[in-house]
């Protein structure tokens, strides 16, 4: 069925955008490992890294995009579920660390001991088990979600409503991991990672690894966010979009579509949370901050929502434009963000993806 | 009954002595301070504790503090203050400055612990009489908090000589505080610990712990049944305490949200700016003080009023032009306008990065603004009283508006039915810019207070918006009175679980609830009822 579905089911579009991003996947992975420096095709280490670390924005934005777009529900929390996913990851990257920390304690890390833990906390346990951690990346942003969206969901909060929740929800956990107590570093997070799955996470091969792996995760959310979008489902999503009343009145449980649908996009970005640490080699509680969330929204607007594609695209290349404004004009670059919010909603309510049809309409509709 | 007596006639056998002390003798008994073993210096002071020489006090202590020292030059005794092997002098018995002296020109006259002992306290008989009664209250305020039987004595005189009856009552207190230190009879003791239990604060728990602590154990049980009982009405004044620090907190949070009251309550526009307006009404303040600062430091304290209706101006201003520039096309599509503000707040904030820098500016306080007053055991700072009192100015300002106002009469006309409102012949464009622009320009004003309480950076702003948001969506949209009663529930909450829970963990559980509130109560505290809710 999914084989048919990837034949059929795919728009040109969106398998252009697989191509690519596998391609990239592939690719560039492979000249880092297999040419040698000297070669006009060898990509270095740190370009590697940059691209790994888009790749894991991109998978945020198709998150978001599968909520927001399909579903209406925009959520100003997604950074959170991106960040507990990190947190997950990073709790195994820590365990990996052993007795190899300034401390050189082999079971407590070096915050840990710093702050006077006498053990490990009890969340603490199986995380040094990489599927246990795997499991974490996975059930922690979704059992969040699932326990937020049944608590607003059921009750009907829509709208901006659930956008200033998930908003509170995400400002509220960046103030609980500030805290030392919490247990997860505090203030400085989770740093100084030495091996994932028994390798150096510095070394060029494991970095190689880490962007192939962060395009194929891209690459199979993209596909299950399509084949939802193009589902009988889906279908039953976008028609709670566009009026969530009248499918309640024609006998849909709105609430369980809705439900769904977030618990997926939480774990998503639970997923893309937990490949960007190893890559970044840090995460603290500031990756909680409203801002951030807000951030992963305007790369879906830039893009387009409800395209999937879109969000790639924007993903790309506003974070292609941070890079590179926040190294040459750093005065600039928030100037820039706030007028692309701007400028986005005013003028390109498609995103680039819809620009093409815009300026056809348009054409269309002066002539 | 007998003892008073006979203290009030040693007091005035001292004054009627001392008046016949000239100043030349004071002289020679600060002198003789600087001659001879520790022991003849405890005669000198007590000498000049009887002498009732103004000076007497500014000697002894200073003496106390190891600043009396023997001019070598001329073998005067002068008192120096300074740092670093230079001193300010001036004449001990007299006070007259005379000009300044390197260490090595000047010997230092030496007390030990005994000394300091019997200078303190007599300090403290010398400050009991004196003549200025903010001195006389401190006097016995420290006798209370350090009861000394020694000072007994001279308690008893000052008692005596008392007129005014607040410090007659701490002067009673502490005497009571030291005769339950003392080896007084029971009955005395027990007096006493009913005094001490009348003062009902934190100072008299302290004593009142200590002496349930003594072997007699008809005063020990007294204090404790007093200490018990006491406690109870401590409790209650913490409580009191933390409504206070509640209401004022409610009321920053009513200040910051009041703004968003109207744009977001009445018009529906999700303002994200909205804390960018308070961060240019405290800069506003900001530029205003230093401004007078640089023309016309006399109107300094003044600044604050002049900053007001600038800061109102500034912020109404903006708030206009983003309404006018952007908001207008975006109605209808809420999810739109929060991200199209976000950006300008981001914006606003970098463009008051780039023209003051990013550091904290200083905004200070006005005089009539720094200060505390106490009320039974609380301290309320003027600073703090004052921005209750705006806060709840602007309220009612903004109440008699949309209430009394032709233009608040618009802005509810278009707010309940757009369409009808603009056939009778509203011009809903007009409206909509002119409450955009009421709602910023009251978010300017917040600006202003918060500035005497907040660090004025760009980045003040971002800390209120969310609260802001919470409170009104927990007071219920469109709804002032729901906005007015949310914010102070919300501060009063928060302050009462501070204790327990810390100050980030209190906010956090606040944030919780009020998330868990708006599942049972998705329009908040009092929704508008009717179809104007339902969309």
């Amino acid at each position: 069925m999914i084989a048919s579905f990837l034949a059929g089911g795919l728009d040109r579009r969106l398998r252009i955008c697989l191509a690519v991003v596998l391609a990239i996947g592939i690719l560039l992975p492979l000249s880092n490992q297999l040419l040698p420096p000297s070669s006009a095709f060898h990509v270095p280490t740190w370009v590697l890294q940059l691209i790994g670390k888009y790749l894991c924005y991109a998978l945020l934005a198709v998150a978001v995009d599968l909520v927001w777009g399909y579903c209406g529900i925009l959520s100003l929390g997604h950074g959170a579920f991106f960040a507990l996913g990190g947190y997950a990851m990073g709790m195994y990257l820590m365990r990996q660390i052993g007795n190899r920390g300034s401390y050189g304690n082999p079971l407590l890390p070096d915050f840990m001991v710093f702050l006077n833990y006498k053990q490990l906390p009890w969340f603490w346990h199986g995380f040094d088990q990489f599927w246990f951690a795997a499991v974490m990346v996975v059930l922690v942003p979704g059992l969040l979600a699932l326990a937020l969206g049944w608590f607003a969901f059921r009750s009907r909060v829509t709208g901006v409503y659930l956008s200033i929740i998930t908003q509170a929800m995400t400002f509220a956990l960046m103030l609980a991991f500030f805290r030392n107590d919490m247990g997860l570093g505090g203030n400085n997070g989770l740093t100084d990672f030495k091996d994932i799955l028994g390798v150096s996470v510095q070394a060029d091969g494991t970095r190689a690894a880490l962007c192939f792996a962060s395009a194929l995760a891209l690459a199979i959310g993209l596909v299950i966010a399509a084949a939802i979008a193009a589902s009988r489902f889906g279908k039953a999503l976008t028609a709670v979009r566009d009026a969530e009343s009248r499918m309640r009145f024609l006998g849909y449980r709105v609430e369980g579509y809705k439900l769904f649908v977030f618990v997926l996009s939480a774990a998503m970005a639970g997923i893309a949370g937990a490949l960007y640490v190893p890559q970044v080699g840090i995460i603290n509680p500031s990756e909680f901050s409203p801002a951030n969330s807000i951030e992963a929204v305007i790369w879906v607007a830039v893009g387009g929502r409800g395209t999937l594609v879109g969000p790639v695209i924007g993903a790309f290349a506003v974070n292609f434009a941070k890079t590179w404004l926040t190294g040459a004009l750093p005065e600039i670059w928030l100037f820039a963000l706030g007028a692309l919010f701007v400028a986005v909603t005013l003028f390109l309510p498609r995103g680039i993806v819809g620009l093409w049809r815009q300026i056809v309409d348009r054409r269309g509709g002066s002539t | 009954m007998l003892r008073p007596f006979l203290a009030l006639l040693a007091g005035l056998a001292a004054l009627v002595f001392s008046a016949q002390v000239r100043a030349a003798d004071f002289a020679e008994l600060v002198a003789s301070l600087a001659k001879g073993g520790f022991g003849d210096r405890e005669t000198a002071i007590g000498a000049i504790v009887n002498s009732g020489d103004t000076r007497a006090a500014a000697v002894l202590e200073a003496l106390g503090q190891g600043r009396l020292f023997t001019r070598r030059a001329d073998n005067t005794m002068v008192i120096g203050v300074g740092r670093g092997g230079t001193f300010t002098l001036e004449i001990a018995a007299t006070g007259v400055a005379a000009g300044t002296a390197a260490e090595a020109e000047l010997d230092r006259v030496r007390v030990n612990n005994r000394l300091r002992g019997v200078i303190d306290a007599a300090v403290g008989a010398l400050t009991l009489m004196n003549p200025d009664p903010r001195v006389r209250r401190g006097a016995a305020d420290s006798l209370l908090k350090r009861p000394d039987p020694a000072s007994l004595a001279s308690l008893d005189t000052a008692l005596a000589a008392e007129k005014l009856p607040a410090i007659k009552r701490a002067m009673t207190e502490a005497r009571a505080a030291i005769v339950l230190v003392s080896d007084a009879p029971t009955a005395a003791k027990l007096e006493a610990l009913a005094v001490v239990r009348g003062r009902a604060d934190r100072d008299a728990m302290g004593i009142l712990q200590a002496a349930a602590r003594s072997s007699d154990p008809a005063v020990k049980e007294a204090a404790e049944a007093a200490a018990r009982e006491l406690a109870q009405v401590l409790e209650l004044w913490q409580a009191l305490q933390n409504v206070w620090y509640g209401i004022s907190l409610g009321s920053v949070l009513l200040l910051a949200a009041i703004g968003l009251a109207i744009t977001f309550g009445t018009m529906g526009v999700i303002n994200m700016a909205h804390g960018e307006m308070v961060m240019l009404g405290a800069y506003t303040t900001f530029v205003v003080q230093q401004m007078l600062k640089a023309h016309a430091p006399h109107l300094f304290d003044a600044s604050l009023l002049i900053a007001l209706p600038l800061a109102f101006i500034v912020a109404g201003g903006v708030g206009v032009a983003i309404e006018r520039g952007i908001i207008r096309f975006l109605y209808g599509r809420p999810l739109e306008t929060l991200l199209a503000t976000w950006g300008l707040s981001l914006v606003l904030q970098q463009a008051v990065r780039s023209i003051f820098d990013s550091s904290n500016k200083e905004v200070s306080s006005p005089s009539w603004m720094s200060g505390a007053f106490q009320v039974g055991n609380i301290t309320i700072t003027y600073g703090r009283l004052w921005i209750v009192v705006f806060s709840l100015l602007v309220f009612v300002a903004l109440l008699l508006v949309l209430k009394r106002t032709s233009l608040g009469l618009h802005m509810r006309a278009v707010t309940q039915n757009r369409p009808m409102a603009s056939s009778m012949g509203i011009r809903t464009p007009r409206v909509d810019a002119l409450t955009f622009g009421l709602g910023s320009g009251i978010a300017g004003l917040a600006g202003v207070a918060l500035s005497q309480i907040d660090n004025v950076s760009p980045n003040l702003g971002q800390g209120y918006i969310i609260d802001s948001f919470m409170v009104v969506v927990f007071g219920g949209v469109g709804n002032l009175f729901g906005t007015l009663l949310g914010a102070f529930s919300l501060g009063i909450v928060n302050k009462f679980l501070e204790p327990y829970a810390g100050a980030v963990l209190g906010k956090i559980l606040v944030l919780v609830f009020i998330i868990l509130f708006i599942q049972r109560r998705p329009r908040g505290l009092f929704a508008l009822k009717g179809r104007a809710v339902d969309q």
